[in-house]
């Protein structure tokens, strides 16, 4: 488990690896696609086209995807790709859900990977049944392969005028060999019909009638519920417990206790506590409401938000560990014409789906079966695998619709202690959390304190820049003790995309307290809401308009690598030749949503508008927000305007969908959503106290253009979230003169 | 205990402290609605109660006995709710957990109140969070079944 943190560096070797010998010379196409150079991140194989395709009797074409659905559209797109390429027609085809399996390569739905790992495998896969499918009518019809056309679910053959059915051609092409990959034509870009068109999901009419079976929604017989008390406090364990209460609760069949968690690193494994099984989930909470727990003393029982928000400011005041330096910093702070320094906080927050973790699992003939909605079965395989002492073949694992994910669900504890249950009571165990668990017992996005510093020459051109972040690390949730951050200085911290002699990145050290996990964006989110709010008020200083200040600071169009200037600089993984940062495209979407907003336009009393813009997950992103702020201090947005350039797409629509809910993501952090920790336990509970956006706050309209574009696909899941508070702020900045520098926003424009 | 489902009658032997919520979901199986925090604080329980939009997590079963209660899956025979189909031609949904909800609550605020304003809307959806951000969709589709006012 301990790699699990630094995958997304890594996914490229160990998938090819996975591969091995199977591979079938893949890296192609590229050129021939029109997408220069794009890379095939999982190795396609021949029996891939297996893997993901089954022709039904009737014709029509099951698709399979194997990425976890979990509001990204990912089974649309999937079946976007393969449909597109094998030409089969939209309405013949039928989405199924992978298992675990490491024959899909990777698995783990998160850093907005499922597109770029995958685009040129599936196109490969779908081409390679369009080929099987003309050869098969070839040969029925004894003319030559390259003479027959696959267009809309049937093969031609013009010359003699010919038509076959998919439906006519499925006995044939079941006792085919999948064509090597080298012989395979790939559509032309022109010709694509679904890649990069906004179809609908394929999940619609389930979802709108209620059909859709998320983890909770799975039904099978004889099935009990678990409910299970945790430790309030992270490495605090059971001391003893009293059941009697609980089970005089009619329906309560059992009480159980969970192995302890009680050494670092906690990795994904579950916290313990006392399990509750029942015959129906309200018995289960009925229960469970009446065990009575004594928790053991844990190390974390000192933690407190309020001293540690010092803590991290104190260590972001001080020299940290250099990520990258360019030039002088030092020198050129102390020489500048005007200098500015400026501190940041944004607190601990939680994903919240709306879904909270749910599993049901049983376990039959030495074999675990387990229905997650995870965004990594393989996780939920190698951690019950472990837990349970089961080789990972004996664990299978469905996976279900995800009701949210946002990070949470690839941390798959749920899972493993409805495995544990289905163990030890031998029944069909049925694990819910409550919003409460969910809001107490997660694994949260990290608090962070910035300290950041820039330096002006005598013409208000920046010159120099000091970036200084100190957080508890994700790595601490693998590595015991870990307090130097690894992948989290790729996050808008070494990535700072300036054009000034003088530039570093610092990082404090600092303890993990909690579990600490992935959020959507993940260090972006801290990250850019300090460096693209010190950027304004950089220009703010110089008394400069905004943009023109940040396009100057960005500089010419070039690319950067930064790796090269020192930083371990790792680019989501993603080799640099293929995914260069390109600050041309930078400045593109900066101009373009500040276009759309009317940036510079004459705005009402108490309105305003702010702008920032970043690149993470590979995909540029500008965001500009229009706020409005009344003589209360009563806050309301108007518009928000997004241009995003995440290269090739899929489904525009769902472009458009995640960057209208990234920015509503990233507006609940800017103005409610905080989790603070008292004596070690979360203060928070439900969405009484942990806010997040409604509708009434929500931004009155917003706009996103997709810049269009050859270049090979990146992320879209994440990239809209980081601009969108510090844009906020910086509205805010111009509409009232208040500079926001801690999350969330909360009272502080009360007047 | 005897409900009314969708128009059909049933029959629970629950406690009548259960919320219907459970009743729902544990005893008859259906499983389109929601729980989302248990608290009435987000809606995705949302059912109908002789047409009026209630949280089914906190309406214990003895208040449902006797009335008429709708779900997600008794909302339209084929899935053509008028804000159903709203919901489709805005391609609403993201996750769609929260959907179910949203669309019970549209369809009562609509039934009482053909012509809702924006702050009407606004007030009506306030307790339907959907964590994905679809607010503007779930807006633009209820407005676009909006009468004009008269």
């Amino acid at each position: 488990m301990t790699d699990y943190y630094d995958l997304s560096r890594r996914r490229f070797l160990k998938t090819t690896a996975i591969t091995g010998a199977a591979v079938l010379a893949m890296p192609l196409l590229g050129r021939r696609a029109g997408i220069p150079g794009a890379i095939a991140a999982e190795t396609a194989t021949a029996s891939d086209a297996a893997l993901f395709v089954a022709l039904q009797e009737d014709g029509s074409v099951e698709i399979t995807c194997h990425r976890s659905e979990m509001g990204q559209h990912a089974r649309t797109a999937v079946a976007q790709i393969v449909a597109d390429e094998m030409e089969a027609d939209w309405d013949r085809i039928v989405i199924a859900q992978a298992l675990g399996d490491k024959r899909y390569g990777d698995q783990n739905t998160d850093g907005s990977r499922s597109i770029r790992f995958n685009f040129e495998r599936l196109r490969l896969v779908g081409a390679s049944f369009r080929q099987m499918l003309a050869e098969a009518a070839a040969q029925q019809w004894d003319v030559a392969a390259d003479g027959c056309r696959v267009e809309q679910h049937a093969v031609y053959h013009d010359a003699t005028g010919r038509k076959a059915d998919f439906a006519d051609l499925v006995g044939a092409v079941a006792t085919m060999e999948p064509p090597a990959a080298p012989s395979l034509s790939l559509k032309e870009r022109d010709d694509w019909r679904y890649i990069g068109k906004g179809k609908p999901i394929v999940d619609m009419q389930d979802i709108l009638t209620g059909k859709g079976n998320f983890a909770a929604d799975i039904r099978l017989p004889g099935t009990v519920v678990a409910m299970i008390e945790r430790p309030p406090v992270v490495l605090s364990q059971v001391e003893s417990f009293d059941a009697t209460e609980a089970m005089k609760v009619p329906g309560v069949i059992d009480v159980i206790a969970m192995p302890a968690n009680t050494e670092n690193p906690v990795l994904f494994k579950p916290l313990g506590g006392v399990a509750v099984v029942a015959e129906n989930t309200w018995a289960a909470q009925q229960g469970r409401s009446k065990l009575k727990v004594v928790w053991s003393p844990s190390p974390n029982d000192g933690y407190s938000s309020e001293a540690f928000r010092e803590v991290l400011a104190a260590a972001s005041r001080k020299a940290g560990d250099v990520h990258t330096s360019r030039g002088d910093v030092d020198k050129a702070l102390a020489e500048a014409d005007k200098t500015h320094s400026a501190e940041y906080y944004v607190p601990h927050l939680a994903q919240a789906p709306m879904e909270p973790p749910a599993a049901t699992a049983r376990f039959v003939d030495g074999v675990m079966e387990v229905w997650s909605c995870t965004q990594n079965p393989q996780t939920d395989q190698e951690l019950i695998s472990a837990m349970l002492g089961l080789p990972e073949d004996k664990v299978k694992v469905h996976v279900t619709l995800l009701g949210g994910g946002f990070g949470r669900k690839s941390k798959p504890d749920f899972a493993a202690e409805a495995a544990y249950l289905a163990k030890e009571t031998g029944r069909t165990v049925r694990v819910q959390w409550r919003r409460e668990d969910d809001i107490r017992h997660g694994f949260y996005h990290t608090v962070s304190a910035q300290r950041l510093e820039g330096g002006l020459d005598g013409d208000g051109r920046l010159q120099a820049l000091r970036h200084r972040s100190t957080f508890p690390t994700i790595s601490a949730t693998f590595a015991a003790g870990a307090e130097v951050p690894e992948f989290e200085t790729d996050l808008g911290l070494n990535d700072a995309p300036f054009d000034l002699p003088h530039m570093q990145a610092e990082t404090g050290r600092a303890p993990a307290q909690v579990r600490t996990g992935w959020m959507r964006s993940v260090a972006n989110i801290y990250h850019v809401f300090a460096q693209q709010s010190f950027m304004a008020e950089m220009a703010a200083l110089t008394g400069r308009d905004h943009r023109e200040f940040m396009l100057e600071a960005i500089g010419p169009d070039r690319t950067i690598d930064f790796a090269a200037t020192g930083s371990k600089f790792s680019n989501y993984g993603a080799d640099f030749a293929e995914y260069p940062f390109e600050t041309a495209r930078l400045r593109h979407v900066l101009v373009r949503a500040t276009v759309m907003a009317g940036w510079g336009r004459e705005l009402s009393e108490g309105h305003g508008l702010g702008l920032a813009v970043h690149r993470s997950f590979l995909t540029y992103v500008a965001t500009v927000v229009e706020v409005r702020v009344d003589s209360e201090g009563e806050l309301s947005i108007p518009g928000v305007w997004v241009a995003v350039d995440p290269g090739t797409h899929v489904n525009t629509d769902s472009v458009i969908n995640q960057m209208e809910g990234a920015s509503v993501f990233g507006l609940s952090l800017a103005l409610h959503s905080q989790i603070t920790l008292k004596d070690g336990a979360v203060e928070q509970e439900n969405f009484n106290d942990y806010k997040v956006t409604r509708m009434p706050e929500a931004p009155g309209q917003i706009s996103v253009e997709v810049v269009a574009s050859d270049a090979p696909p990146a992320g879209v899941g994440e990239p809209g979230t980081p601009p969108f508070a510090p844009a906020l702020a910086n509205a805010i900045h111009a509409a009232t003169g208040k500079r926001i520098r801690q999350l969330p926003i909360g009272d502080q424009l009360r007047v | 205990m005897k409900l009314t489902i969708n128009r059909i009658a049933q029959e629970v032997d629950a406690d009548p402290t259960t919320p219907l919520l459970w009743v729902l979901r544990d005893y008859l199986d259906m499983t389109g609605t929601k729980y989302g925090c248990g608290a009435g604080l987000c809606g995705a329980c949302t059912v109908h109660l002789n047409g009026r939009a209630v949280r089914s997590c906190v309406t214990p079963l003895a208040a449902a006995e006797g009335q008429e209660i709708t779900t997600i899956e008794g909302l339209s025979k084929d899935g053509d709710h008028p804000v159903q189909q709203a919901w489709a031609k805005h391609q609403v949904p993201q996750c769609g957990y929260c959907q179910p909800g949203q669309i019970m609550q549209a369809a009562a605020l609509l039934a009482e109140n053909p012509s809702p304003s924006s702050q009407e809307i606004d007030k009506a959806m306030e307790g339907n969070i959907c964590r994905c951000g679809t607010y503007t969709r779930i807006k633009a589709a209820i407005t676009d079944l909006a009468e004009p006012a008269a």
